[in-house]
């Protein structure tokens, strides 16, 4: 892509752009209407701009928004589309329609560097962090757009990884000059980098989902790398500096897999280590994935810790498993078969 | 609004910097904490900056706490750090992690700058029964190669991926994992360095039948 991409821009940003042109300053706020509103897909498109700004703004930009190269579709309705970002790598989004809500499962980066053991985005590697662009055209151009009830950044990558872009997106979502949504329409996930998720507290009003898989540090190290830096317990102790007022929601993702982080000490631990906080816990079915050493527990198990979770006051739930069949389900996404191969390494 | 600034930062003087090979530098600065082997520091020039995460590579009764770095031309802190001089200021926290490297038999495994806090725990006389694996591009980047030799000796090999030498194996040291018929599996491996290694260096020991509770990795990300 030669010509710079609106699409991504906060209303400052367009701002400096529109000033950079000479053009009025109200001309932003034109352009953010038609961005962010009407999801138009030229400049040529921008009706209420004089010719001379759509001249002068073709020359230097472009809307930047690209359709999916395909898509495959589960027997339970869900929708998985892979994007090709603006270097030509590939990323996926998963589309989930349900009753009363369709929510989009949107990736932050190609890749990941987190390296969590039971993830297949991390087996290939990290390859970059997309730009805000690349993160609201999962959302802009999705053939159901404008059916989306909710937005979820739990795809490939760790948002808080990519923090500025993310929070430039979370921006333009819910700003009024923006989509206008509700934060509370929004969850972002994370593994737990903390200072990361420290600007993401303070600086967004979205929901937080912490992946957490392990109460005890020495097991969750084998799981998920970062423990051996931000550790679970720090992590909660973290939490404890806010007040997240009655609207904002903290959950606690937990995968289970058998025989490993689904016994009754596990209660125990989780109880002890959330003691206080307010939140909930999604319980996920893990998703084998090729060569794993790890298994699922059993849906017996599961409610058995859903049960004695619940009735110690913490609201859990089992989350529903979407899209197995076609590799869209929670932790499965991946693009590394489109990956050239990169000799060039040290070891 | 940051009202929670990420980690108290203090100042500390900065001892010395050596130039280790062309890109990669050894700061020593002074030591205003107690430490575990294996920990890490955020490290800032200002206190107000974004602080990057270095393990520290010097022995927990040594008089200076040091690390180990490379520089990122495109970087925000290593250009900087890298021309620091004895008596200028940098910025630095309190030790934290949990990458301590306890248990043993153990295999040590890094790659590039990942070596830095093994070289803690061998100064620290915390490398018992240990076999460190160090892989690189070229010779000049087994950094610390003599004294790690004459502590571990045979129990140090060194993996050259572009050149040759006598005291070190020519070739990947993911191949040598590959290829390895007798990887102990009973041992603790830690492994250290790029999440590209980590996931590699992780998914050989599987398939080798190293059981995944006994991997434990600390990835530079
Ligand atoms: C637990 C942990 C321990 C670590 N220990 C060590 C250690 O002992 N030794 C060590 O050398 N490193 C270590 N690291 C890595 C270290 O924290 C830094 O990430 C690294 O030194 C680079 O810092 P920097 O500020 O110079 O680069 P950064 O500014 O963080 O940039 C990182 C990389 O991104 C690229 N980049 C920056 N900005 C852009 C941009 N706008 N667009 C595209 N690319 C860009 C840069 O070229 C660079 O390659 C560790 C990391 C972790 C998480
Ligand atoms: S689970 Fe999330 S943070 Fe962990 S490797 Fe996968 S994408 Fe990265």
């Amino acid at each position: 892509m030669s010509k710079e991409a609106l699409y991504g821009k906060t209303l400052s940003e367009l701002k400096a752009c529109v000033k950079d042109l000479g053009l009025p300053a109200f001309t932003s706020k034109q352009i953010a209407d038609w961005l962010y509103k009407k999801h138009v897909t030229t400049i040529d498109d921008m009706t209420n701009l004089s010719k001379k700004a759509r001249i002068q703004l073709n020359e230097k930009y472009e809307v930047g928004l690209m359709p999916p190269q395909s898509f495959q579709e589960s027997v339970d309705g869900t929708k998985k589309y892979l994007y090709q970002t603006n270097n030509n790598q590939f990323i996926e989004a998963a589309y989930l329609p349900e009753e009363n809500r369709n929510t989009l499962c949107i990736s932050s980066q190609v890749g990941c560097k987190m390296g969590c053991l039971f993830c297949m985005t991390a087996r290939q590697g990290f390859q970059k962090n997309l730009t805000s662009n690349e993160i609201l055209n999962q959302i802009a151009s999705l053939p159901e757009r404008d059916t989306l009830t909710n937005v979820v950044y739990m795809g490939m990558g760790e948002p808080m990884d990519n923090i500025e872009n993310v929070l430039k997106s979370l921006e333009i979502i819910t700003a009024e000059w923006g989509y206008a949504w509700s934060p509370r329409r929004i969850n972002v996930s994370t593994i737990g980098v903390i200072p990361a998720m420290r600007r993401f507290i303070e600086e967004s009003e979205a929901h937080l989902a912490i992946s957490l898989h392990s109460p005890f540090n020495e097991e969750r190290k084998q799981l998920m790398p970062i423990e051996n830096v931000y550790t679970a317990e720090k992590l909660v102790e973290a939490l404890h500096d806010y007040d997240f007022g009655r609207q904002r929601r903290i959950s606690f993702e937990y995968i289970m897999f058998k025989g490993v982080n689904d016994s009754a000490q596990h209660v125990k631990g989780l109880l002890q280590l959330l003691n206080g906080i307010k939140c909930r816990i999604n319980l996920i079915h893990f998703h084998p994935i090729p060569n794993s050493p790890l298994e699922g527990s059993d849906y017996k198990t599961m409610e058995f810790f859903r049960d004695k979770l619940s009735q110690k006051g913490i609201t859990t739930t089992i989350r529903k498993s979407r899209g197995e069949d076609i590799y869209a389900a929670c932790g499965l996404l991946s693009t590394k078969k489109l990956l050239k191969e990169n000799s060039d390494t040290d070891y | 609004m940051n009202q929670h600034k990420t980690k108290e930062l203090k100042a500390v003087n900065v001892i010395s910097n050596e130039l280790l090979t062309d890109d990669v530098h050894y700061i020593s600065v002074d030591k205003p904490f107690d430490f575990k082997a294996g920990q890490v520091i955020a490290v800032a020039m200002q206190p107000t900056d974004e602080p990057r995460l270095y393990s520290i590579a010097s022995g927990i009764s040594k008089k200076h706490l040091s690390i180990l770095f490379d520089v990122k031309p495109e970087g925000e802190l290593t250009p900087p750090l890298s021309v620091v001089k004895p008596g200028d200021t940098i910025y630095i926290s309190e030790p934290f992690g949990k990458f301590l490297c306890l248990d043993s038999p153990a295999t040590w495994i890094a790659t590039g700058t990942g070596i830095a806090p093994f070289i803690s725990l061998v100064e620290s006389k915390q490398a018992n029964n240990v076999n460190l694996l160090h892989g690189a591009r070229t010779l000049d980047k087994f950094f610390f190669q003599d004294y790690l030799e004459e502590q571990l000796g045979n129990n140090y090999q060194r993996f050259c991926t572009t050149e040759a030498s006598e005291k070190t194996t020519e070739g990947r040291l993911t191949s040598y994992l590959k290829n390895s018929e007798n990887l102990p599996t009973n041992n603790k491996y830690y492994l250290c360095g790029s999440s590209q290694m980590v996931i590699d260096v992780r998914e050989i020991l599987i398939a080798k039948g190293v059981a995944f509770d006994n991997i434990i990795a600390e990835i530079y990300f």
